[in-house]
């Protein structure tokens, strides 16, 4: 459920863009998402087609989504590992003392519109 | 010949409602408002742990209740019984409260003559910990019934807790909840987070709450 709020945000938000720029009809929109953001991409993209109908200006967008890979940090042996592989503990040093650098991300990258 | 046009945008969608989280954070302030996100599962006992924290603070703190659910109302006719005041909010489906609706609900409440406010937040442990709604202080409720286990189920939601409120400790004897392994679930992932143990039935540990909250204030 948490995927339907986040479309109401996209497109709330593509709509403002789109307004900006004198566009009345947006053929795609492009979503970077991290691999640990914690979103469902088929549900996200159910979602998206569910509520682009109740706005016109997306109503014929198609969601293209790239995805972010998920790096982790480790402060202590300063590795950089792949976060789904290993989680929290350092791969090279066993230490939990790691964050996460990339691939909590939400970022709406562009909006696509052909031309009549 | 038609081509794409291409529009950058670069929006990060968690950066707007953190945005809007600084608004309501403003706002709060500029009104002398605390505001506590309180957030549980379903029956942790979020409501007669706020109706009691109301009880015994209703000489000194004046407290508002703002209730988000999916729908009903029946939260904020309890808490108007109690003589609290309450705003209902209807998240419409979304499983947690945003920072827009809490503003759009801060707009709506007459929130004048309140010092503490608590966004009782829809029951699951899961959204509600993804997104930041403005608060200041961010409490989780878990009853004894529950669990001990919840903390590794729900990592996230035990990792952005300022407090960790275990409730229905009434019913210790019944359940096999490890107050110690519960602790121990909750350092692998949080070191900062204060944990007390109470039951809002029988008074038994409320104090410590209560001595945090005036703290807090």
């Amino acid at each position: 459920m948490h995927e339907l709020g986040v479309v109401f945000y996209v497109i709330k938000d593509v709509k403002k863009v789109a307004e900006e720029n004198e566009i009345d009809r947006v053929d795609s929109v492009t979503l970077s998402i991290g691999e640990v953001s914690g979103i469902l991409h088929d549900y996200l993209t159910d979602c998206w087609d569910w509520a682009k109908k109740r706005e016109p200006v997306v109503e014929n967008a198609e969601l293209k989504i790239e995805t972010i890979k998920a790096v982790t940090h480790c402060e202590d042996c300063g590795e950089d590992y792949e976060t789904v592989k290993y989680a929290k503990v350092c791969p090279k040093c066993g230490s939990e003392n790691t964050y996460l650098l990339t691939g909590n991300e939400f970022v709406i990258k562009e909006i696509g519109v052909l031309d009549e | 010949m038609s081509g794409v046009r291409v529009i950058d945008v670069n929006h990060g969608v968690f950066e707007i409602n953190d945005e809007i989280a600084e608004t309501v954070r403003d706002y709060n302030k500029q009104h002398n408002n605390f505001m506590i996100n309180l957030m549980a599962s379903p029956g942790a006992g979020k409501t007669t742990f706020l109706l009691k924290t109301v009880e015994a603070l209703k000489d000194s703190v004046k407290i508002g209740i703002m209730e988000a659910d999916i729908d009903a109302t029946v939260d904020a006719e309890k808490m108007k019984a109690a003589g609290v005041s309450s705003i209902q909010i209807h998240t419409g489906g979304e499983c947690a409260m945003d920072a827009e609706m809490t503003l759009q609900a801060l707009n709506e409440f007459d929130t004048k003559d309140i010092d503490l406010l608590f966004l009782e937040n829809v029951g699951n442990l899961v959204c509600p910990a993804e997104t930041d709604t403005g608060a200041d202080k961010k409490v989780v409720l878990l009853s004894v019934p529950e669990g001990d286990d919840k903390p590794l189920k729900y990592p996230l939601m035990f990792e952005v807790a300022d407090l960790i409120v275990v409730t229905k400790i009434d019913t210790l004897g019944y359940f096999d909840f490890d107050k110690e392994a519960f602790v121990r679930n909750i350092r692998a992932r949080n070191k900062k987070a204060e944990v007390l143990f109470l039951s809002a039935k029988t008074g038994e540990g409320f104090d410590a709450w209560l001595e945090i909250l005036k703290k807090w204030l």
